[in-house]
């Protein structure tokens, strides 16, 4: 009866004093550590050399990506495999990770250990980017590319004609700018022959 | 010796010349935005620019356009070609882009019209090139014929 009027600083204290301050600041420190090392985890996996420690990222995804300007150009200024695929917010880019673990899973099933397996499944995993980056706004781009802060006087002719455009009608990065870091899966766009398993030409 | 009082008249030219406009621009003050009163947004110019243009004229009739803009890291592969997005007949009219030529649709080899693009065709780059300012390593005295010769045009 007397506990429940004490409010939360009160029982918190009641509690402190029935555990002893030994095993308090023993927790207060687990505390520490365990928050700490699940951050550090965190941030660990969040690496480009991460990334590319599974052969399945470094030998298709990551070679592509070298040859864009993403990975080099002029200035020198670069984004790495999490600016992109892994969101910065705590929340978001937790709810992530744990999406992630599905990965760890296809990794070791071997769903796409040889190339051709990953070319067969190229154009499913790079819808599941596209669709992801459309629900959010692609709001990991606009992490570095906020189109308030754009000079259309800099950008060139199809650029400045295209961005307020596009703004215009309510698009996001993604619905323009697909296929910028890595190669695109086969797209049916009336050319040749007709494509096997095309995506239906989209932007 | 003679070139002194030239140098002279020149810069006391030079002053008059600065003195009298700044004396015009008096009667009404310029600011770098214009005349514009501070209460309104000055109207913006044309955008600049970049090194990138508008169609180039060509030089011979069946001269294969060029291309007046970047290619650089555009994909052509036998899964996707990047070209296509904006010079497709699908998207040209949206992306104000000139279509791809109606004879590119007949095959070659058998004269047939197609009904998609030829593949023989599907790589762009082959016909169609960018542009660099570069000095040309040898004159060059070629002359368009009349029939695409218009006037001011080198």
């Amino acid at each position: 009866m007397a506990e429940e009027r004490m409010g939360l600083i009160g029982r918190l204290w009641a509690m402190l004093l029935r555990v002893g301050p030994w095993t308090a600041i023993g927790l207060f420190v687990g505390g520490i550590v365990v928050w700490g090392g699940f951050n550090w985890t965190l941030e660990l996996t969040n690496t480009e050399t991460f990334c590319i420690s599974c052969h399945e990222m470094k030998e298709n995804v990551f070679k592509e990506y070298r040859l864009t300007s993403h990975y080099q150009n002029r200035t020198g200024v670069r984004a790495t495999c999490p600016d992109c695929h892994v969101p910065k917010e705590w929340i978001f880019k937790v709810a992530r990770k744990i999406q992630a673990t599905n990965e760890l899973w296809h990794h070791f099933l071997g769903t796409i250990d040889t190339r051709e397996k990953f070319q067969a499944k190229r154009a499913e995993l790079a819808q599941h980017e596209w669709d992801r980056m459309k629900a959010n706004d692609s709001r990991e781009c606009r992490n570095c590319h906020a189109f308030e802060y754009m000079d259309y006087g800099k950008q060139e002719r199809r650029a400045n004609t295209a961005h307020p455009k596009g703004f215009d009608d309510a698009k996001t990065c993604i619905d323009c700018h697909k296929g910028i870091a890595h190669r695109r899966p086969p797209t049916e766009q009336n050319i040749g022959a007709p494509k096997k398993a095309a995506l239906l030409n989209p932007r | 010796m003679s070139k002194a009082p030239i140098t002279l008249l020149t810069v006391l030219a030079a002053a008059a010349l600065a003195l009298s406009t700044n004396l015009l621009a008096q009667d009404r003050p310029q600011s770098l935005r214009g005349a514009t009163p501070l209460t309104e947004i000055p109207k913006v110019g044309l955008h600049q620019r970049g090194p990138n243009q508008g169609p180039i004229p060509r030089n011979y009739v069946q001269q294969p356009p060029l291309v007046p803009h970047k290619i650089e890291g555009y994909q052509i592969d036998m899964n996707f070609n990047k070209c296509m997005d904006c010079h497709g007949w699908s998207k040209a009219k949206e992306a104000d882009a000139t279509k791809v030529s109606l004879t590119h649709f007949r095959d070659q080899a058998s004269g047939a019209e197609l009904a998609n693009i030829s593949p023989a065709r599907f790589f762009c780059n082959q016909c169609h090139v960018p542009q660099v300012a570069a000095k040309p390593l040898v004159g060059n005295s070629f002359k368009p014929i009349g029939a695409l010769a218009r006037p001011g045009r080198k």
